[in-house]
């Protein structure tokens, strides 16, 4: 496969008051060209302290990319300068934020903020950029495009806003995109509406989508590999369907057990969803075995002495536990 | 526009006739307010002892609001709330404060809702000072039984909010509602700020007080799967209206309003393959301070007529406990 980011032993670690904390834990995985990713877990588990990393920034101090390599086109974008990072964020590879409310700029006009990238790392001149604005307005189905230029951001429901979040990120024509919970804030018809436009575009500009989320219904729809998460630590990486058939790893297993199912079929009896006890282990603890030991059901003592690695289910698909065969 | 939702022998808990709650936009202290939100318009419902009632739509559909009213807490412009029978907003302030002892709230965010500068044992026992019958000793004991009964221990009664998890912080709060021995609870998305592993814990714990306790919950949600999975009866909000009320059962296999079929058509499924399916209903909410003439909803309905633009349906009974309000299944 084609791939056009590579992550490689990456581990960040914050300086906290309760020690050093290590949010990303010697991840690795790769992006193929044209590829969606799908980066899951729950809150803490590092997912978006990895995506950060992608685009260098991680705030330093408190934290620091302690090792590790992250490879865009041969160049390593761990080492490489603010000045060359500058002009691939943003421009090669964007990001979508979570929350539409707070990461577009309040005192800037959307147009302002649309044509912005265009200006800086396109160099189109005032006019070129705005025709584009509006025409990327247009195509993130914001009525009354030309209006909009000169609104603010308040003055836009957060749907609007996720769009023109979309817009910016997208018409620079990204190699990469990085959504980091693009539609967690939002209402479900909106969410839909959000993210079949985003596979729209994708398509068109072939670019490569890296999707963050704690929904297995997104990922089950968007996404057609699976990288999972769990205290820092990738804990298993698998084909989607593969994932959702046959999940590998304990933790997988209860995620998707844990969920409850709108029912397709009549019938009711109260059935309990199954749970997973416990709570994940804070990351400034030090814990020598399966990071996932306290929590799972079927751990052993082995779980508790040693960590595995990840092992292999099938090809393209791995679990970090020792319960997994290999051959 | 008085329809009774429920008509079950024996006298319901809960008995909400014709709420309607309008907040004013703009205006100040000597002029008149400019417009209108119609946060909650001409509400009808019944809750049966021991049933669940889950609240849903999207953000602004006024869940919140009713929540508020039902339990007291916001009066509304015209309509009736009866708890046990009596009317909540024409009791005097003592009977008040006595009705309100056996309804509690369990907030969204349980960050925000639990005091940082207050032991456990304060918060869950906070509700329970109002009550003179009950000495400082009494009141430990029962702390320590409610938060072994969420899941805690009675060491952790010593401790302040913020050495526990979102999950455990919820568990506290569930302690606190239950220590004055409620018999409704508003649920005001109870799992939505928390992770999915922690979520299942919350709705069984949920679920096993409601059993323990003898409990009638008032279930308010966006997510569709868990207030299928909790609830008996669904009750859909559009605008500050019901526009669907179902059993629990024919939810999601049988939605009889457009608006209910988009919303679940729209919830990605856990099974890969599916797709994403943004069609069914364009557009956004409207503006709920000038909203649509006729139907609420019609504006991004794929199945309107003439007469959905002019009158606004009634709910309908079109099968067995199942309400519906458009002019399609009139």
């Amino acid at each position: 496969m084609d791939s056009l980011l590579q992550i490689q032993d990456l581990s960040v670690r914050f300086n906290t008051p309760e020690g050093p904390a290590r949010a990303v834990d010697r991840v690795s995985f790769d992006l193929a060209r044209g590829e969606t990713l799908g980066l899951v877990g729950e809150s803490g588990c590092g997912k978006s302290v990895t995506a950060l990393s992608i685009l260098g920034l991680i705030p330093d101090p408190p934290g620091k990319i302690e090792q590790g390599k992250i490879l865009f086109s041969g160049k390593d974008l761990v080492t490489l300068d603010q000045d060359r990072l500058r002009r691939i964020r943003g421009n090669r590879i964007s990001m979508i934020f979570q929350e539409p409310m707070t990461s577009l700029n309040p005192v800037l006009t959307i147009g302002r903020q649309v044509m912005e990238p265009l200006l800086t790392h396109k160099g189109l001149s005032r006019s070129e950029a705005e025709e584009e604005a509006v025409r990327w307005l247009k195509r993130v189905k914001i009525p009354g495009a030309e209006s909009h230029l000169r609104s603010y951001p308040h003055q836009l429901s957060g749907g609007m806003r996720q769009r023109i979040m979309i817009a910016m990120a997208m018409a620079v024509r990204p190699e990469i995109l990085l959504a980091d919970e693009p539609t967690t804030a939002l209402d479900v018809t909106i969410q839909a509406q959000i993210l079949s436009l985003m596979l729209e575009l994708k398509k068109e500009s072939n670019s490569s989508l890296l999707l963050i989320t704690h929904d297995m219904g997104v990922v089950a729809q968007m996404v057609s590999r699976v990288v999972v998460m769990y205290a820092g630590q990738v804990v298993e990486q698998a084909r989607t369907e593969a994932l959702f058939q046959n999940p590998g790893h304990p933790y997988t297993r209860g995620l998707l057990k844990s969920m409850p199912r709108l029912k397709r079929q009549k019938k009711r009896e109260k059935i309990r969803l199954e749970e997973i006890p416990g709570t994940v282990p804070r990351l400034t603890e030090q814990i020598a075995g399966c990071k996932f030991f306290e929590r799972c059901p079927c751990a052993f003592d082995r779980c508790r002495e040693s960590r595995p690695g990840l092992r292999k289910v099938q090809s393209d698909h791995f679990a970090r536990c020792w319960l997994v065969e290999t051959s | 526009m008085n329809v009774e939702l429920n008509v079950q022998k024996p006298m319901p808990l809960l008995q909400v006739s014709n709420v309607s709650k309008h907040f004013p936009l703009g205006g100040g202290l000597l002029t008149k307010p400019r417009r209108w939100v119609r946060a909650v318009n001409a509400v009808s419902f019944a809750l049966s002892r021991g049933e669940i009632l889950g609240l849903v739509g999207e953000s602004g559909c006024g869940k919140s609001t009713l929540g508020r009213i039902l339990l007291g807490l916001i009066k509304p412009d015209t309509g009736s709330v009866l708890f046990q029978g009596r009317d909540l907003y024409s009791l005097e302030k003592k009977e008040l404060t006595l009705v309100r002892r056996k309804m509690q709230l369990i907030f969204q965010d349980p960050y925000s809702s639990l005091d940082p500068r207050m032991r456990v044992e304060s918060i869950i026992t906070e509700p329970l000072r109002v009550n003179p019958d009950v000495n400082a000793g009494q009141r430990r004991e029962v702390a320590a039984e409610l938060l072994r009964k969420v899941g805690l221990n009675s060491e952790d009664l010593k401790k302040y909010p913020h050495e526990f998890s979102g999950g455990q912080r919820q568990r506290i709060g569930i302690a606190r509602s239950l220590s004055v021995r409620p018999e409704l609870i508003v649920a005001d998305e109870p799992v939505s700020a928390l992770d999915v592993s922690i979520q299942a814990q919350i709705i069984n714990l949920l679920q096993d007080i409601k059993d323990e306790f003898n409990l009638s919950f008032i279930f308010i949600a966006h997510d569709l799967s868990v207030v299928d999975h909790f609830c008996d009866r669904i009750a859909v909000m559009y605008l500050g209206q019901i526009v669907e009320s179902a059993p629990a059962a024919v939810f999601a296999v049988n939605p009889g309003h457009p608006y209910t079929q988009a919303l679940l058509s729209a919830v990605p499924l856990p099974e890969p393959g599916l797709g994403i399916q943004p069609e069914l209903m364009e557009g956004e909410v409207p503006d709920p301070s000038c909203p649509p003439p006729g139907c609420p909803f019609h504006p991004r309905c794929g199945h309107q007529v003439e007469r959905c633009r002019q009158q606004s349906p009634e709910l309908t009974e079109i099968d067995k406990n199942h309400f519906v309000a458009c002019w399609q299944r009139c």
